[in-house]
């Protein structure tokens, strides 16, 4: 108990991070899901992209002599959300809307192939300019803020560090969401976006175009899919094209514990599962006597996927649809 | 070329003495040359011609079986090196008969497994961990333990039934919900399966860890162990042939026509009366456990299991198989299966060898490395232009001439029956 509680402070700071760049990749998922029903496996290799092109974009700052400060990091943070959004119409426009009417499965291979090309493509790209793909990067903010240690209660709480950079991961990401809220819920475009999620027919019947929506939803989604990418890199520095996959699959399951199509369920899911996921990398040794590590902390994730399609389907916000005939 | 393919269709004689000729020509460069992959190539190319000629079932069957037992291996024992092409021919039997099982979950029941190596692999970790001495640590100087080469014949069948089992695990929860979850599922299943047995050296030491387990016992067989690839190649062979016609007779029983009528309409086949999940959990049991099979089957040839083989590529390259192929077509999965599979070990390594050495072109741009790619591009390009695949599958059939009469047979044979009791 004693040693849960004196790491506490760190393992929360560090879990919201991690839970705020699965929120926002999860939007990303959620709002695919909610307008095509198609699971979009290639949304985290999108986020990988968006990773690369922040670290390449600042590189080449670096390389013209710019200094690297807020102005630079927002800069590129506009500059890697139009790109990556820009890569998710594009994928959409090739890759998904011939097969809108195809049997379910064929869109779903097709999305795990551009994942795959992503894949290769952002290796093959990051090996032939720097020999490796494993990419560190250029950090904007490298000073630390410290929190002293303090004892509560009769327990010792060990004094924990922040990275600066922790506070605008923090930050941007929390902005990105209130903003696509209003967004959703307040503009025109927002509610065409949910007449299209609830019946497509319908709303081309009331003069909605449906596909300038859908492209307009990739390209809402991908932009902060990238824009989570380049925060990702600045937070953890290394990078590598493989980082998409698995941290998709942690966002799907935050989609789906929000209850998919749900967009602040989706906000909630991520920030829950990346403090779980923190919490359980600092802390699964010492719950299970050391037989289980933190190497397990990828196990949780799937674990809270399966639990949650056994006892609510419909995730905690969401509401079981009725399949239509 | 129209001409050519139109006198292939019409003419048997024609047909016969093409495909002799390919057989016998190949067959003997093969033999004679030390190395040459063109000629493999085309006597492998032989059986999809066969696959085209108009003979009847039994005589295609049995001239396959001709080449794949006897032509093939005896072309093969040219020379020592000529070892890589039976390992080649191993490895791809091992990957035709996993796209099969897979194909009957993706292709014929309609649900995406993209995690399917996972059942591979506990396949491949129960004969491990059970005949190798890895067992004896496991319990303690135990004197049942390691259980030798012996037990291969039932663990072909253990591990079957434990892929199975574990299919079944999985697929209860996931099979009840909506079908777009399943992919994500098994995405993370086969990755959580990988991190698992890549950490189960302790706290008790059960799969070695990420060193992996050596000194898995070759297969043994009344006194005889089977060593070289070319000795492998012929149980690999048994194991399709079953698989083959294993599937076949599923895919036309009423399980398999249920598995359609879901892949093609839920709802309207559960009004039908098809038990949905049931249904999807046999396809989803049965699939895996073809591949559990095959991983008894990879760790005996290997000898040597480690987590690195079950990863998340080696999923999609089985899907690619079947996706290629021709999904729910088992002539197609097999020759996606063969195409994909020979691509893989053998021609993309050779361009790469070439490549490299002749053109001096750097590692960067070796084919060998962009699997990904050429796999995505597959899926993509399959998805958006031809999703039948390269081979379509063909529904059987009935004429209702036939099936009248068939019934009408069987029930003045009832009627028989009952009237001279």
């Amino acid at each position: 108990m004693q040693e849960i509680l004196s790491t506490l402070p760190q393992v929360l700071l560090d879990g919201l991070t991690l839970g705020a760049i699965y929120a926002v990749v999860a939007l990303g998922y959620t709002m695919v899901y909610g307008i095509l029903e198609l699971i979009n496996f290639a949304h985290g290799e999108i986020f990988m992209a968006g990773a690369f092109i922040g670290t390449a974009l600042l590189f080449t700052f670096v390389d013209i002599g710019l200094a690297l400060n807020w102005l630079t990091l927002i800069l590129v943070l506009l500059l890697a959300s139009l790109l990556t959004g820009v890569l998710g119409v594009g994928i959409e426009r090739i890759a998904y809307r011939p097969l809108r009417k195809a049997p379910k499965l064929i869109p779903l291979i097709s999305a795990v192939g551009i994942s795959f090309i992503l894949q290769d493509l952002v290796r093959f790209i990051a090996e032939y300019k720097t020999g490796n793909y494993i990419v560190t990067g250029q950090t904007v903010f490298e000073n630390k803020i410290a929190i002293p240690a303090f004892s509560i209660g009769g327990y010792d709480v060990h004094a924990s560090a922040i990275k600066s950079n922790t506070l605008v991961v923090i930050g941007i990401a929390v902005l990105i969401m209130i903003v696509l809220d209003i967004f959703v819920n307040r503009t025109k475009w927002g509610i065409a976006m949910r007449a299209v999620a609830q019946d497509r027919d319908t709303a081309a019947l009331m003069g909605i175009n449906v596909n300038k929506v859908i492209a307009l939803t990739f390209f809402i989604g991908s932009a902060i899919g990238g824009a989570t990418g380049v925060l990702y890199a600045q937070q953890y520095a290394t990078i590598n094209p493989f980082i998409g996959f698995i941290l998709g699959l942690k966002a799907f399951t935050a989609a789906v514990l929000g209850g998919i199509g749900n967009i602040r369920g989706a906000m909630f899911g991520g920030l829950l599962i990346g403090l779980l996921e923190v919490f359980a990398a600092a802390n699964l040794g010492i719950l299970t006597g050391g037989a289980l590590g933190a190497e397990y902390k990828d196990v949780f994730a799937f674990i809270i996927l399966i639990l949650v399609l056994i006892f609510k389907p419909a995730g905690l916000f969401g509401q079981a649809v009725k399949e239509k005939v | 070329m129209k001409k050519l393919a139109s006198l292939f269709s019409s003419s048997r004689t024609f047909q016969s003495v093409l495909i002799l000729l390919i057989v016998l020509c190949t067959s003997t460069s093969l033999y004679l040359m030390d190395k040459s992959v063109t000629s493999f190539l085309l006597l492998l190319f032989s059986f999809l011609l066969l696959y085209y000629t108009t003979f009847s079932n039994w005589i295609k069957w049995g001239a396959g079986a001709l080449i794949a037992f006897a032509v093939i291996p005896v072309a093969a024992s040219g020379g020592p090196s000529q070892q890589v092409y039976m390992e080649v021919a191993v490895m791809a039997g091992i990957y035709i008969a996993m796209a099969l099982g897979l194909n009957i979950v993706v292709g014929f029941a309609g649900l995406l497994d993209l995690g399917f190596v996972a059942f591979f692999a506990l396949g491949a970790y129960v004969y491990g961990i059970f005949a190798s001495p890895q067992a004896q640590a496991l319990f303690h100087n135990s004197s049942i333990f390691p259980l030798g080469g012996e037990s291969f014949w039932l663990f072909i069948i253990v591990g079957a039934l434990v892929a199975a089992l574990f299919g079944i695990i999985l697929g209860v929860p996931v099979l009840r919900v909506k079908g777009d979850y399943l992919a994500i599922v098994t995405l993370g299943f086969g990755e959580i399966i990988r991190i698992v047995f890549n950490n189960l050296d302790k706290p008790i030491n059960i799969t070695n860890g990420a060193l992996g387990i050596s000194g898995i016992p070759q297969p043994k067989l009344f006194g005889f162990t089977f060593t070289q690839a070319s000795h492998i190649y012929f149980l690999v062979l048994i194991v399709l042939g079953f698989v083959i016609y294993a599937v076949r007779r599923f895919e036309d029983s009423k399980l398999g026509r249920s598995w359609k009528a879901i892949r093609e309409d839920e709802i309207a086949s559960q009004a039908m009366g098809i038990p949905l999940v049931k249904t999807k959990l046999w396809a989803f049991a049965l699939g895996a456990s073809f591949s559990g099979m095959m991983g008894v089957l990879f760790a005996a040839k290997n000898q040597f299991v480690d987590p690195t083989s079950f990863t998340l590529l080696e999923s999609i390259t089985i899907l690619v198989m079947v996706i290629l192929g021709g999904m729910g077509s088992v002539p197609g999965v097999i020759l996606g299966a063969a195409i994909i599979s020979i691509l893989n070990l053998q021609i993309l390594t050779e361009i790469t060898l070439f490549l490299t050495q002749n053109l001096h072109v750097p590692e960067v741009f070796s084919p060998a490395k962009m699997q990904r790619l050429l796999f995505g591009l597959v899926l993509v390009g399959i998805a958006i232009f031809r999703p039948q695949g390269l081979i379509p599958a063909k529904n059987k059939t009935y004429k209702i001439a036939d099936l009248k009469a068939k019934l009408s047979k069987k029930n003045t044979k009832t009627k028989e029956t009952t009237t001279s009791i």
